[in-house]
C-alpha cells in the first residue's frame, strides 16, 4: 500500500441531483485521493433503459459535472463516474461523454479519459443460457430464448476490475457504463491493497452521499476515509453529521438482506460490522468483510417493449357514480371488447380507492367523497392506444348507470386535450446473474484524449 | 391500555424497491431496549405480514432483524414488477402504510407489562 489512508469525496447521491459549492470546496480542500459519483439506479423504472435516455436533465448533469471535472483536472485528482446517464447503456454513456466534452471545450481543459461500456449483446446472453451460466434473481423471471430476443437493451453491472484496468492506462477521468454502485468509490482503493470489504462498504454508503447523514439529503457532499482496518465518514456541511444510526440505517437501505450484499465477484458480509460515533460528527466503521465467490458473476438488466401508452386523467365527485364505479368500468370494458376493432390493455387507476397499493391494500372498501381516475391504455402502436383511450374516455363520460341524476357528464376532465400520448412502454424482462470467466472482457474500455 | 402503537416505538417506517422485483420494508426503532424485546419475542412473523398485506406467506422472502440499526427488514415479492403495466408505485416508496396501524401488546415486551410501560416514559 503506497499510502496509509485513502480519502474519497462523494459530491452527490445521483449525478444531476446537485450539491452546494461550499460543501464541495470544503471536500477539495481536504485533498481527496478520488472524486467519485454514482449516476445510476433502476428505481426510475424500465423506461429509461429502454428509451436510452437519462432520468436526470442535461442542464443539471452539466452543472454538477462542470464543478467536478474542473476541480479534478485542476488538482489532478482522479474522477470516476458510475452508471453514466442513469442506466449506463451506450446511449447514456455517449450522452454523458458529450456533456464532458462540452465542459472541456468551454473551459479549455485537456485530460485522458477512459470510457467503459457495459452493454451486453443478446447473443452473449443466449450463449450463457446455453452453457448454463445464467441464474434468475426473481422466481418470476425464467430466462428464455423468446424473452432474450424481445430485449431492446441489456447492460451488466461491472465490478472493480475494468475500472482498475482503466486506472492502469493512466486515465484521469473514468466514465463507466452500468456498474455495481460502490465500484467507482472502491475500485482504486482495492487496487492499492486496501481491504475490499471495507472499500465496498464505504462505497455502498458514499454512493448515496449525504442521504446516509443526519439530516439526510440527496444533494450534499460527504467524505469517506479508508484506513487499514476501518473507515470513517464525515459530512462536509456543518448542518449535517453522521450518526451510528444514520450510517447503519443507510447500510440496509434498498437491500433485501442487510448482512449479506452480493456483488460482482463476491459478497459483502456485514455480520461482524460495528459502527461507532467519534468526534466531529463522524462515524467509524469496522469489521466489514468481502468473500470472493467461486464463480465471478455480473448482474444483467434488460428490458423489452410492451407497446405504447395513452392516458386520460379525470375526477369523479358524484356519490351515485362513486358507489357503482366498479360495475361501470366492467360494463365499459365488456362493451368495448365487443364493438371496437382494436386490441389493447385497458386499466383504470382509481386514486382514493386502492390506487396506490392495489392488491396489497388492506382497506379495500374505504370510500372517498371524490376519486381521481387515470384511464390507461397500452396498445401495439401509439395511434391505436390514442384511439382506444379516446373511445373509453368518451364512453365513460356519457355512460348511464342505475340512479343517475347527473346526465350531463360523468367526469371532471383535468385537461384539454384530455388524452396524453406517453410513448413506448418497457418492462424489465432480464434481471439475472451471469457468470463470466473474465471480469474485464465484457466491458470494453476506450481511451479518449480530450482537448478543448 | 395494554397495546403500544408501533408508530410510538419506531423512528422510521418505510418501503422501497430492492431491485425491480422486490419490495423491502424497514422499521427502525428509537431505543435498543424495545427493539431487542420485539426481536426476542418474535413479533414480526410471516403470518403477521401475510395478514396485513393480504398476501400468501410464500410471497414474503425474508424477515431480518438488523442489530446495528435497531431495525427490522421485511422483503416481499412485488405483485407487479416496477414500472410494468399495472404497477402503481414505480419506486415502491408508498407501500408501508399497513405497518402504521400495528400495535404491540405490552406482554410482548421482555420482562412483562410494567417494564414495557416504563420504556415508553
Amino acid at each position: 500500500m503506497g499510502d496509509d489512508i485513502f480519502r474519497v469525496l462523494s459530491p452527490t447521491a445521483i449525478l444531476g441531483y446537485g450539491f452546494p459549492e461550499e460543501s464541495f470546496q470544503k471536500g477539495i480542500e481536504k485533498k481527496p485521493h478520488l472524486i467519485a459519483v454514482d449516476a445510476g439506479s433502476t428505481d426510475p423504472g424500465p423506461y429509461y433503459l429502454g428509451a436510452g435516455i437519462s432520468f436526470t436533465s442535461k442542464a443539471a448533469v452539466k452543472r454538477d459535472l462542470g464543478l467536478i471535472v474542473k476541480a479534478a483536472v485542476a488538482t489532478s485528482i482522479p474522477c470516476i463516474i458510475g452508471s453514466a446517464g442513469g442506466c449506463g447503456a451506450r446511449p447514456h454513456v455517449n450522452w454523458t461523454e458529450g456533456i464532458i466534452r462540452e465542459i472541456a471545450s468551454e473551459n479549455g481543459l485537456s485530460f485522458r479519459m477512459a470510457v467503459i461500456y457495459a452493454d451486453i449483446a443478446k447473443t452473449t446472453v443466449q450463449k450463457a443460457v446455453d452453457q448454463d451460466r445464467i441464474d434468475p434473481l426473481s422466481p418470476a423471471l425464467p430466462v428464455t430464448t423468446h424473452e432474450i430476443e424481445k430485449c431492446v437493451r441489456i447492460v451488466a453491472q461491472m465490478g472493480a476490475e475494468p475500472v482498475s484496468k482503466a486506472l492502469d492506462m493512466g486515465c484521469q477521468i473514468i466514465l463507466c457504463g452500468r456498474c455495481y454502485d460502490p465500484v467507482p468509490f472502491a475500485a482504486p482503493a482495492i487496487k492499492m491493497g486496501f481491504q475490499p470489504g471495507l472499500a465496498y462498504h464505504m462505497g455502498k454508503i458514499l454512493e448515496c452521499a449525504a442521504i446516509a447523514a443526519s439530516p439526510g439529503s440527496g444533494r450534499d457532499c460527504v467524505m469517506g476515509t479508508l484506513f487499514g482496518n476501518h473507515f470513517e465518514l464525515e459530512a462536509l456541511n456543518e448542518k449535517r453529521r453522521f450518526t451510528r444510526v444514520s450510517t447503519a440505517a443507510h447500510t440496509m437501505y434498498e437491500k433485501s438482506d442487510p448482512y449479506f450484499l452480493p456483488g460482482p465477484g463476491g459478497t459483502l458480509d456485514l455480520s461482524e460490522t460495528t459502527f461507532a460515533e467519534i468526534d466531529g460528527g463522524r462515524v467509524r466503521v469496522s469489521g466489514s468483510q468481502f468473500h470472493p465467490s467461486d464463480k465471478y458473476t455480473v448482474k444483467l438488466e434488460g428490458v423489452k417493449s410492451v407497446g405504447f401508452r395513452t392516458i386520460s386523467i379525470c375526477g369523479i365527485r358524484d356519490p351515485v357514480l362513486i358507489r357503482c364505479l366498479g360495475t361501470v368500468f366492467d360494463e365499459i370494458k365488456t362493451e368495448i371488447m365487443s364493438e371496437y376493432d382494436c386490441t389493447g390493455n385497458i386499466l383504470f387507476h382509481v386514486y382514493g380507492k386502492n390506487g396506490v397499493m392495489g392488491t396489497l391494500e388492506p382497506e379495500k372498501d374505504a370510500v372517498c367523497h371524490e376519486l381521481g381516475v387515470v384511464i390507461e391504455v397500452v396498445a401495439d402502436a401509439q395511434e391505436q392506444a390514442d384511439g382506444l383511450c379516446a373511445r373509453i374516455r368518451s364512453m365513460l363520460l356519457h355512460h348511464s348507470y342505475p340512479g343517475r341524476i347527473s346526465t350531463a357528464g360523468n367526469l371532471a376532465l383535468l385537461y384539454s386535450p384530455s388524452d396524453i400520448s406517453c410513448g413506448e412502454v418497457f418492462e424489465f424482462n432480464i434481471y439475472h446473474l451471469m457468470s463470466v470467466d473474465d471480469p474485464v472482457s465484457e466491458f470494453p474500455i476506450e481511451i479518449r484524449e480530450v482537448t478543448p | 391500555m395494554n397495546e403500544i402503537p408501533l408508530t410510538e416505538l419506531a423512528s422510521v417506517i418505510r418501503s422501497k424497491n430492492s431491485g425491480p422485483f422486490e419490495l423491502t420494508l424497514d422499521i427502525l426503532f428509537h431505543r435498543e431496549k424495545e427493539y431487542t424485546s420485539i426481536k426476542e419475542t418474535g413479533f414480526f412473523t410471516k403470518e403477521l405480514i401475510s395478514r396485513i398485506y393480504g398476501i400468501p406467506a410464500d410471497r414474503i422472502i425474508k424477515i431480518i432483524h438488523f442489530d446495528p440499526a435497531w431495525a427490522v427488514k421485511i422483503t416481499l415479492m412485488r405483485p407487479v414488477a416496477s414500472g410494468a403495466v399495472g404497477d402503481s408505485d414505480v419506486y415502491g416508496a408508498q407501500q408501508h402504510a399497513p405497518l402504521l396501524g400495528l400495535t404491540i401488546p405490552l406482554d410482548k415486551m421482555t420482562g412483562g407489562g410494567d417494564e414495557g410501560k416504563e420504556a415508553l416514559s
